[in-house]
């Protein structure tokens, strides 16, 4: 099977370039990972991300013929040759696959990722009837591999500024969450016109989301409940 | 060459879930703390566990602590210390209420308690009848609390080192533990992190097998440092099968399927699991399952063409609950089988899951050697929790759910032990060998200048496949002996190893063949004491002593690298309050 | 890695009720459409005088006025929200954002003189 893979060593190269491999698949080799895994026997110098290769860590995202998505859930057969894979765009490259993600992260800490109540804890659970937490179906879910905000034209322009489509649905996470009392502070903290209005509706995450997530209607969702408190 | 120090009060190594609790309650109380981990923290492969976390909550009917310590006890096969296993049954509640108060989205009942589902080897009433005793959010547990941890530490601004790859543990002449030299990926930087107390969070190494659910990352790692430092290791022969991975793909499917109500299917259609535990039957502890299994395709009643999986069932509970309460075990039936479990089942076989064994500890998280007399004395300003420490209270079995209560348990009482231990050694560090970093540079060097070693990949793939040949499942005497030939013949090549990459910027090669060091050691470990071990215990099942040999063998296995020299020490049978709960016949 | 997210400057709290005027001047253009399309063709104008007849109803007046006001103020937010996407450095963007604005008053201005001028 061929692939061409984009690589880039910072030491070595000026800039990235794309290098062909032809490899002997086996048959217990299923997934794209399983096809690297194979590429790095053969070439070690070959660096990428990967840990669980079952599509929970989110580890191994990266830009398959043209679509973000992870490796280890990409079923090679589905896939047409060559094969072509990229880094992550949008992100500076730090070699070969490997993007550097600070400002991913940056982006998802400024949300507050972190369930915020000042009542004194209760000695048991705090109280949710299974309604409230299904709320956060479809949200807590989200595994920040990046591949939605990194497709998204919006994050590529601005990803200093625009919290991108995982933080902001990681924002709703918490926004939805029957025990979290920061509802308008996190609302407050996304009015402004980068933070949250920078995203189009262009649905590019919606597309990409390996875990079938939707950040365009938890976007939705938080600017409806702007609407709402402001009228 | 003088390596950069960098100090702190606390080094924490690895940020999964043990290394998150513990680094929450250390920043939390506003020490200085270092959190190194070689993903990041929320790529720890915590976030793979799927049933549960096991406490009793008491909200689904009764339950008790003693009910939960004795199911862990019993399955343990009696060689879990029953002070460790008091201690974290009791504490298991508290900690799991903690974490919901962190935000964790656990499912829920009307009443808006948690919800707990049933589990293998979960019994009411000292083993009389199954109770629902696994907290859960959905079949994605680790995950919803792998996130949850990590945000509790962002509140608390732990400081993390992300991408950095431990490599030695540093000593002073005292035996006492000064901290780590570590590598940085992006930039191939070697840096001294020095803390007053140290803790070693570091996952297993199930990667030792050829099929394993763990992640590419779990190479034992911690395990090796602390064998090189000439710490021994506690009962590495024991080694859980998770009854149901994924035939062929080794994905995890989680135990919370036969929970909610599937079950397991031989060629013929028969609900085997019946003739070998009546009462509990699919529900089990893990060994018995697996043993089945392959006792039934032993037997020639496997499925498919070649007959050498089984069948789990799951069609019966109807789309509704499966994608209520397992979604991710669908997604992942469909992705790596190739199937939808609301259709047909699953095929699965026993798959390596869990490390029992590792860096002996007591249950205030504190590592603890043989040393004067003293079988159990502290190793200062060391401490390890998680699957990379053996405290010990899973034993020769780890009970379903009990991986994640561990962590949180030993995560958070390590960090309490390390918050005395560093307000007793006051506001200076102490001095650090000369040498300090000595060891782990020419370890670097000796990988940068071989030329015509051995393959990185080839060496690990033989280290698998030995290890599932004649370490795995069952276990019979000439091939142990066998296979600790070949495991000795390879310390060459992993002494020797080679690598193409010679780049400095995120060398993966270089990565993967420090962490081939380290997988070596755990697979040396296990082979060796399992040969050792005379007798069936747990997951350690022996063709040639087929009975459990309390009168000879209710003790640890302690191994040193050095020598491959081992001791054995006394399974603490004394409870802290509550009365012994004495060995006896295990019958499910 | 966990670093403090480092607040950017970048202006009040105009990103919600921008993004609400871009939907109310949106209504008020679906609205006006198909009433100036049915008086085109009630009145049919060909001629300058015409032309001149249909607006002499102050209603239609206000509505267009209205109209154009609503375009204009649709265009600028969408505009902006381009200029701030793709014009990185502020004194490029400011001096964008400047002579833009300056235009659209001026449209704006002269749509008002071709409806009450003589």
């Amino acid at each position: 099977m061929k692939f061409r893979i984009e690589r880039f060593n910072p030491d070595t190269d000026a800039k990235p370039y794309f290098k062909e491999y032809d490899v002997d698949l086996k048959p217990a080799d299923r997934m794209l990972l399983d096809a690297l895994v194979r590429i790095k026997m053969m070439d070690d110098t070959l660096s990428l991300r990967r840990s669980c290769r079952e599509g929970i860590c989110g580890s191994d995202a990266m830009n398959i013929n043209g679509k973000n998505g992870l490796a280890c859930i990409t079923k090679i057969v589905d896939l047409k040759e060559p094969v072509v894979l990229r880094a992550l765009p949008g992100l500076p490259i730090i070699r070969d696959l490997i993007v550097d993600m600070t400002h991913f992260f940056a982006q998802y800490h400024s949300i507050k990722p972190y369930l915020i109540n000042d009542e004194p804890p209760p000695e048991r659970e705090r109280l949710q009837s299974p309604h409230e937490r299904a709320e956060l179906d479809g949200l807590y879910e989200c595994i920040l591999c990046a591949c939605c905000s990194t497709s998204c034209p919006s994050f590529w322009w601005n990803p200093d500024k625009f919290v991108g489509p995982a933080g902001l649905l990681n924002a709703y996470r918490f926004i939805a969450d029957s025990r979290d009392q920061a509802a308008n502070a996190r609302l407050d903290d996304l009015k402004d016109p980068y933070r949250l209005f920078r995203c189009h509706s262009i649905m590019n995450c919606v597309d990409v989301c390996p875990k079938g997530l939707n950040p365009t209607s938890a976007i939705g969702k938080i600017k409806d409940m702007m609407v709402r408190r402001a009228v | 060459m003088a390596l950069p120090v960098r100090k702190f009060d606390a080094v924490i190594v690895g940020a999964g879930g043990a290394g998150l609790r513990a680094s929450y309650e250390l920043s939390k109380a506003g020490l200085k703390v270092a959190a190194l981990s070689k993903v990041f923290p929320t790529r720890s492969h915590t976030v793979a566990a799927q049933g549960g976390v096991g406490a009793a909550l008491g909200n689904m009917g009764e339950d008790s602590w003693h009910w939960h310590m004795y199911d862990t006890v019993k399955g343990s096969d009696w060689l879990g210390d029953q002070d460790a296993i008091e201690f974290m049954c009791r504490m298991a509640p508290e900690v799991v209420i903690e974490l919901e108060h962190f935000g964790m989205p656990f499912d829920r009942n009307d009443n808006g308690t948690i919800y707990q589902r049933p589990f293998g080897g979960h019994t009411a009433n000292f083993g009389e009848k199954p109770v629902q005793r696994s907290s859960c959010a959905a079949d994605r547990t680790g995950h919803a609390m792998l996130h949850a941890l990590y945000q509790r530490n962002v509140h608390t601004k732990t400081q993390f080192f992300v991408e950095w790859m431990a490599l030695d543990i540093i000593r002073d002449a005292e035996g006492r533990v000064l901290g780590v030299t570590a590598l940085e990926m992006e930039t191939g930087d070697i840096v001294i992190f020095q803390g007053k107390a140290t803790l070693f969070a570091t996952g297993g190494g199930g990667r030792i097998f050829a099929s394993s659910t763990n992640a590419f990352i779990n190479m034992g790692d911690g395990v090796g440092m602390t064998a090189r430092a000439g710490i021994p290791l506690e009962d590495m022969e024991f080694w859980q099968f998770h009854p149901t991975g994924v035939a062929g793909a080794g994905v995890l499917i989680t135990e919370g399927v036969r929970g909610e109500g599937g079950y397991l299917l031989n060629k013929n259609g028969e609900r085997f699991m019946e003739r070998y535990a009546p009462t509990m039957k699919d529900l089990a502890s893990r060994d018995v399952v697996s043993r089945a299994m392959a006792t039934e395709i032993k037997e020639g009643r496997g499925c498919g063409p070649h007959g050498d999986y089984i069948l789990l069932k799951l069609d019966h509970l109807g789309a509704d609950v499966i994608n209520k309460r397992l979604p991710g075990i669908r997604e992942s039936a469909i992705k790596f089988a190739n199937i939808d479990p609301v259709k047909e089942p699953i095929p699965v076989v026993p798959t390596c899951h869990y490390q029992m064994g590792g860096i002996p500890t007591n249950y205030h998280g504190e590592v603890v050697v043989p040393k004067g007399g003293n079988p159990s004395s502290v190793v200062p300003g060391f401490y390890a929790a998680g699957e990379c420490g053996c405290a010990s209270i899973h034993g020769a079995n780890r009970l379903g759910t009990n991986s994640l209560t561990d962590l949180l348990v030993m995560g958070k009482s390590s960090a309490l032990s390390m918050l005395d231990y560093i307000k007793a050694e006051g506001p200076k560090h102490r001095d650090l060998p000369k040498d300090a970093g000595d060891f782990s540079l020419s370890r670097v060097a000796a990988l940068d200048g071989k030329k015509g070693g051995a393959n990185v990949d080839k060496t690990r793939g033989e280290i698998q496949r030995t290890m599932q040949a004649h370490c795995g499942v069952f276990r019979f005497p000439d091939m142990l002996v066998q296979g600790v030939d070949k495991i000795k013949a390879l310390a060459d090549s992993v002494a020797n190893l080679e690598i193409g990459d010679k780049s400095k910027v995120f060398n993966t090669a270089r990565i993967e063949a420090l962490e081939l060091q380290n997988l070596y050691e755990t697979a040396r470990a296990t082979m060796i004491s399992a040969e050792a071990r005379k007798e069936t215990r747990g997951a350690h099942d022996r063709a040639d002593f087929h009975q459990r040999d309390d009168n000879n063998w209710l003790k640890h296995t302690l191994w040193y690298k050095e020598g491959d020299k081992l001791e054995y020490k006394a399974v603490n049978l004394k409870p802290l309050t509550v009365e012994t709960i004495p060995p006896k016949a295990r019958v499910y | 890695m966990v670093s403090a997210y480092k607040k950017q400057a970048v202006g009040a709290s105009y990103g919600l009720s921008d993004w609400l005027m871009q939907r109310l001047t949106a209504v008020v253009l679906a609205l006006y459409t198909p009433v100036i399309v049915a008086c085109l063709l009630m009145h049919r104008p060909g001629t300058f005088h015409e032309w001149q007849g249909m607006f002499s109803s102050q209603l239609l007046r206000l509505a267009t006025v209205l109209f154009f006001g609503a375009l204009i103020w649709h265009a600028w937010i969408g505009i902006r929200d381009i200029v701030m996407d793709y014009l990185k450095p502020a004194s490029v963007r400011m001096t964008a954002l400047f002579l833009i604005g300056f235009f659209l008053i001026a449209c704006f201005a002269w749509s008002v003189a071709i409806l009450w001028g003589r």
